[in-house]
């Protein structure tokens, strides 16, 4: 991003117009905060038997792996100048199929956990697929189509599971959240290790660029040739198989689906990572570094209102807090009047292959 | 589809295209969403009698009434918000914030009468932040009021996570009383209680101010165009916020009747109810892009939901769980109907 001539005065208005440079200031802001009310918060230590990292960051970035996962899907949705409102209905679908499947097989073979898994991300992708169909398709607003089905999403977990939190156990399955490689938690590594899959997928292809115009101008993409049907049907399945992963990362926590509280408001969430970084809701632009900022700062907030103890359904206040003062940055009104915030661009300039 | 041929005087007994194509010269094709949802909602009245019985009777209509109001009115808010183009999510988060200072306050010993007075003025409240940040900071309606759900939700949680009771002796209480109208033998009673009259009196007020006045004409006319509304010198700005304060304030008098009705107010209570909320609205035949819609179609909306609950429970035999399935079928069917419609006018 920098050249040789750029000044020190330019450079600084390189880091403001990032878009998600305010949701960086508030992590480590929240960072600080714990730090003073706790001075070895930071610390993150080796544990002496298994040799895994613990410590409040590495906890940090365990809990931000299911959020990760959505608020990539959701910044790829957005894009297009939809929403997705289903993924935490998609979420508990895919963690009621894999947990009842292993519930009925009674089997700790890992073959087990891996057709789970695998029943998981299909039904997780199928209804990202219906999702997809009925906003390309039959041209419904995608507010709505992922409205009925979140609304159908949760009634067909607990269809599956006959209303009931099912229980499994399986230890290879169980591993993919609370395991670890080389001392950091699988889930996160998983996570991190599918978010640049997808940013290098999106960028470095004229994939993200496709998906970008539909959402800019839907006219003259389709007049550019674009196949819209295609692309917001790829949009919708990737956010529908992220959602299942993520489901599979937040029941193999605990090893069970509870049908009305697993991925509860996590779309909101997921939104909120996406709106934080700096991807605007009138699509036409996404950043999936942005989303991951979104995604940090979200698992951030969750864990120091708990650590400052706080109430832990307290959160969504805190969450307002961090929506409004983003949604008033981002303000044109509140920008002229700041004079100094006045270089950043309305609409950020694209930046490229990120992850 | 018979109900609509009372709407073309002449008798059109040449098959449905030929209704369709006499309702659509008419320009009532816009009305046929709401149409079906009545047709639909008389029609689930008449399988219920059928198949389950004591449906069309005073004791089951007036507990569908007494049990919905709240719904009834929170439609009715949500219907000027989405006429405009807009949506307000915050609505259950309001209720339950509203619900726990009203059961707090009335507790801690104030005047009932003022409670509820500030348990509206927290939706009014609620509603006029919503409203100046999509108006004058540009922030998109979904997110400034998911912003104030976050935080409805979040302040109702600081303040208390445990189901908050209404002492028995509270003033409070008399506004859940019921009245009976009619006495029928054994338990066929016909009952409204004042959430009954709340919602009657805000359904008959959305009534006259979106279809009678002027502010209700440039409510129209932003969802069908924001641009030319503008253009046309309609004071839009003005009109957007107060369609917000609008639903909040109606938020908040949907917490008194709940809150009256049930005697106790928790963090939890109300999730959820923004959407079906937003389903009656949509099910009454508003459209979600704005600009055409009708209160009434909402108050149909919200009993049919209402219905569809009762139905279920009597049934026995259709697991509760699919009752959000069933929801978004329904809902799902609506929305394809709009669209068809849509497409009809073009």
């Amino acid at each position: 991003m920098s050249s040789p001539t750029t000044s020190a005065r330019a450079r600084a208005s390189t880091v403001l117009r990032a878009p998600y440079f305010w949701g960086i200031v508030a992590i480590v802001l929240l960072l600080a905060i714990n730090t003073i009310r706790d001075p070895g918060y930071l610390a993150i230590s080796v544990h002496p038997s298994t040799g895994n990292l613990a410590g409040n960051l590495i906890d940090i970035l365990r809990a931000s792996a299911p959020i990760l996962m959505i608020a990539v899907g959701m910044a790829l949705v957005v894009a297009t100048r939809g929403i997705d409102l289903s993924v935490g209905s998609v979420m508990v679908v895919a963690g009621a199929v894999s947990m009842e499947f292993m519930s009925a097989q009674q089997s700790n073979s890992a073959g087990t956990a891996l057709v789970a898994l695998l029943l998981a991300l299909g039904i997780s992708a199928g209804l990202g697929a219906v999702n997809g169909v009925l906003v390309s398709v039959v041209g419904l607003q995608p507010f709505i189509s992922t409205l009925v089905m979140m609304l159908a999403g949760r009634g067909i977990a607990k269809v599956i599971t006959g209303g009931q939190n099912t229980t499994a156990s399986n230890d290879s399955f169980r591993w993919i959240a609370n395991g670890y490689v080389l001392g950091i938690p699988v889930v996160f590594v998983i996570a991190v290790l599918i978010v640049v899959a997808v940013a290098l997928l999106v960028r470095r292809s004229a994939l993200g660029l496709m998906i970008e115009s539909i959402g800019m101008d839907p006219q003259a993409a389709r007049l550019a040739g674009i196949n819209r049907r295609a692309l917001l049907l790829t949009a919708y399945i990737t956010s529908g198989l992220l959602a299942g992963i993520a489901g599979v990362f937040a029941t193999a926590t605990v090893m069970t689906v509870d049908v009305s509280q697993t991925g509860y408001q996590l779309e909101l969430d997921a939104i909120l990572a996406v709106v934080v970084g700096g991807t605007s809701l009138a699509g036409g632009k996404f950043s999936i570094a942005g989303a991951a900022v979104g995604a940090f700062l979200i698992a951030t907030l969750d864990k120091t209102v708990v650590f400052l103890g706080i109430s832990s359904s307290a959160t969504p206040a805190f969450k307002a807090a961090v929506i409004v003062i983003v949604c008033l940055l981002q303000s044109e009104r509140v920008r002229a009047q700041i004079p100094k915030l006045r270089i950043v661009p309305r609409r950020a300039p694209k930046e490229v292959a990120s992850a | 589809m018979s109900a609509m041929q009372t709407k073309t005087p002449p008798a059109q007994p040449r098959g449905v295209a030929r209704t369709l194509a006499a309702v659509q010269r008419k320009g009532y094709m816009q009305a046929l969403p709401t149409v079906a949802a009545l047709v639909i909602f008389l029609g689930m009245l008449v399988y219920g009698e059928i198949a389950y019985g004591r449906i069309v009777q005073f004791n089951t209509l007036s507990n569908l009434l007494v049990n919905n109001a709240h719904l009834v009115i929170l439609a009715v808010g949500l219907t000027f918000v989405i006429l405009t183009g807009g949506i307000d999510l915050s609505v259950g988060a309001v209720i339950a914030f509203s619900s726990v200072v009203g059961v707090l306050l009335v507790n801690a010993g104030w005047n009932p009468w003022l409670v509820v007075a500030a348990m509206v003025a927290i939706g009014s409240a609620f509603g006029l932040v919503s409203g100046v940040l999509v108006q004058y900071f540009g922030v998109q309606p979904f997110i400034a009021t998911l912003a104030m759900m976050f935080l409805g939700r979040g302040l109702a949680s600081i303040l208390s996570t445990q189901p908050e009771r209404l002492a028995d002796d509270s003033g409070f209480r008399s506004l859940g009383t019921t009245w009976k109208i009619v006495d029928g033998p054994k338990v066929n009673d016909l009952v409204i209680s004042p959430g009954v009259v709340a919602a009657v009196v805000v359904v008959l007020v959305g009534l006259f101010l979106l279809h009678r006045t002027r502010f209700g004409r440039t409510v129209y006319a932003i969802g069908g165009s924001e641009q030319s509304a503008s253009l046309m010198g309609l004071p839009v700005p003005r009109t957007k916020v107060w369609v917000y304060v609008i639903s909040g304030t109606l938020a908040g008098v949907a917490a008194v009747v709940y809150t009256a009705r049930l005697g106790i107010a928790q963090n939890i209570t109300g999730i959820g109810w923004e959407l079906d909320a937003i389903a009656a609205v949509v099910i009454g035949g508003t459209l979600l892009t704005g600009g055409a819609g009708f209160v009434l179609g909402s108050v149909v909306g919200a009993l049919v939901l209402g219905l569809m609950t009762v139905l279920i429970t009597r049934d026995g035999g259709i697991p509760p769980e699919t009752t959000t399935i069933i929801t978004g079928g329904i809902l799902f069917v609506f929305v394809l109907l709009q669209r068809t419609v849509v497409r009809q006018r073009r």
